[in-house]
């Protein structure tokens, strides 16, 4: 625990964690995605991926996901983009409660939500242009729209100038900043990120990280799963803990680790 | 933008799947060739009956000078016995179900024969004697044959009554089953083919795994992302049916206009109209077949 920056008196969540199912609060119109008492098993008898966790997140945060390998960062992305239904509790994101919601609802609900990964995800045929402009292709948005957002986006990432390279003829930072142009060009009013420098070198992450930070002052709320300590402690952002499935820490302008 | 885009997807599908592509193609067009000889077959035989009942007739031999019927125990007919069987052909019940009657004396018999068998050496042994004289009835409708027929059998005088359908139904018999087998075997091809086109879609979805995985993720919508496998296999199974269709026109060309057409020319044939006609519905047979093997393919492996 680093005696400067102490947890923050936010220990309300937790205790609502464990308390018992209560009524439903309204959804304050500000809370973009909440999670009430959400618990993900993945198969019968395992030890829950998320176990009881709640927590709201409103327009315009950036939070850090932080945790070891296997404490359920990633099932909480996964959630959110509703790629798992939760097994209980309930789980809200842009003011609709994912269980009930009908699966042909669910793309409109991604087309809110971008998307970033550590791997990349990029198609490997494609240039970077059309890699990016893929994303506003498959939901059908016009050639006129395209060929002028794309352009944009890629200014704003720093990629100007390298539209018609391919993916293996960039360094990983260009990679990760294709992917992150292709999951911005559409607006989403929230940005996942999962391990987004996990494969990049420090001095890289950094420009990442600048990137995701001036995407987040757009409006953009950002979540972000990662295992960096060194940006985390850097930012002073929301962090967010969990531990084998349970969170432990939500702290305003944390740190990476208490125990470090 | 997005037909052109959907168009490429598909361009790039089936490439990348040419080999499957083309089985696909290929067995589409045998089990839709079966189906369509199938349909070809009933044709035929509705075109034979048509043309062939309308002129068949119920003939009602009379007894010749030596015969072992039971009916014939008294010798060749005799006039009064055949006053009584016309009598009985013109009573009032009897009367609607014929259209006209024609009497056939012996020496037209034998002269008919001869002509009919004069090249045989064994037809110059038979003699005037040797033939039925015969009632030969033309029906209203050709399936009151067992009308007429139990009026006058039985009679004294009356040796036989044949229907001329009868011998048809044989050769009926042999189209009718050839159709099954044609059907049968149009069946396994037809499994064959869901089957292959199952298989194709799945390997076009999971070679595009890393596209449909972003289009997801990105908020595609479900038919958006399942549209270009559905229509792959749509088109190969359609150019599947269209080369079955051309392939039926060109058998039915060559095989039966000009080839059968011209050496048994007394049998109405099906044409390069009918093969047409039933083109339409191998293509929708195609497109029924691509959509169920989409439908339980993708399901599966295009899950939003």
């Amino acid at each position: 625990m680093s005696p400067a920056e102490g947890p923050e008196p936010l220990p309300t969540l937790l205790d609502e964690a464990s308390a018992r199912p209560r009524a439903p609060r309204p959804l304050a119109t500000s809370v973009v995605i909440r999670f009430e008492n959400v618990t993900k098993v993945y198969a019968r008898g395992a030890r829950p991926a998320l176990d009881r966790v709640s927590l709201d997140i409103e327009r315009g945060e950036f939070v850090f996901l932080v945790g070891a390998s296997g404490s359920g960062k990633s099932t909480f992305l996964r959630l959110v983009l509703r790629e798992e239904r939760a097994s209980a509790g309930r789980v809200f994101v842009a003011g609709k409660e994912l269980g009930t919601l009908s699966s042909w609802k669910v793309p409109g609900l991604r087309r809110q939500i971008g998307a970033v990964f550590q791997d990349f995800r990029l198609l490997p045929n494609k240039t970077v242009f059309e890699n990016v402009a893929f994303a506003l292709q498959v939901i059908g948005k016009p050639r006129h729209h395209i060929l002028t957002t794309v352009p944009d986006v890629l200014e704003m990432v720093g990629l100007a100038g390298k539209e018609k390279r391919r993916p293996h003829e960039l360094s990983g930072g260009e990679q990760q900043r294709v992917a992150i142009a292709r999951a911005f060009v559409n607006r989403p009013s929230i940005l996942l990120a999962d391990e987004p420098t996990g494969n990049l070198d420090p001095t890289t992450s950094l420009g990442i990280m600048r990137l995701l930070d001036r995407i987040n002052r757009t409006g953009t709320t950002v979540v972000m799963a990662t295992h960096d300590d060194e940006i985390v402690d850097q930012m002073r952002k929301r962090v967010v803990e969990l531990s084998t499935g349970e969170m432990v820490r939500d702290q305003s302008r944390g740190v990476y680790g208490s125990d470090r | 933008m997005r037909l052109q885009f959907i168009l490429s997807e598909i361009g790039i599908g089936l490439r990348r799947n040419l080999s499957m592509t083309i089985s696909v193609i290929l067995v589409t067009f045998v089990s839709l060739t079966f189906v369509g000889a199938a349909a070809l077959l009933q044709g035929q035989i509705g075109k034979m009956k048509d043309d062939w009942y309308d002129k068949v007739e119920v003939s009602v031999f009379l007894c010749p000078r030596d015969s072992s019927a039971p009916t014939c125990a008294g010798g060749e007919v005799t006039e009064e016995q055949r006053q009584e069987i016309r009598a009985a052909l013109d009573a009032p019940e009897v009367k609607p179900y014929i259209q006209q009657i024609y009497e056939e004396s012996k020496e037209q018999a034998y002269a008919a024969f001869q002509k009919q068998f004069k090249d045989q050496f064994w037809a110059s042994a038979a003699t005037v004697d040797d033939m039925n004289s015969s009632f030969r009835i033309k029906l209203t409708d050709p399936q009151q044959y067992q009308v007429v027929a139990d009026v006058v059998s039985g009679r004294p005088g009356v040796e036989e009554v044949e229907d001329q359908r009868r011998l048809f139904d044989q050769l009926f018999l042999v189209l009718n089953r050839a159709t099954l087998l044609a059907g049968g075997l149009a069946a396994v091809m037809l499994l064959a083919a869901v089957l292959l086109i199952t298989t194709t879609i799945r390997l076009s979805a999971l070679s595009r795994r890393r596209e449909t995985g972003i289009m997801r993720l990105v908020g595609a919508s479900t038919l958006f992302i399942q549209l270009p496998f559905m229509l792959e296999g749509a088109i190969a199974a359609t150019v599947g049916a269209v080369l079955a269709a051309a392939g039926l026109w060109l058998g039915v060309q060559y095989l039966v206009t000009d080839w059968l057409g011209s050496s048994v020319s007394w049998i109405p044939y099906v044409g390069t109209a009918d093969v047409l006609t039933i083109a339409p519905v191998l293509v929708v047979v195609a497109i029924v077949l691509a959509a169920i093997s989409s439908l339980v393919t993708l399901s599966r492996y295009t899950k939003v």
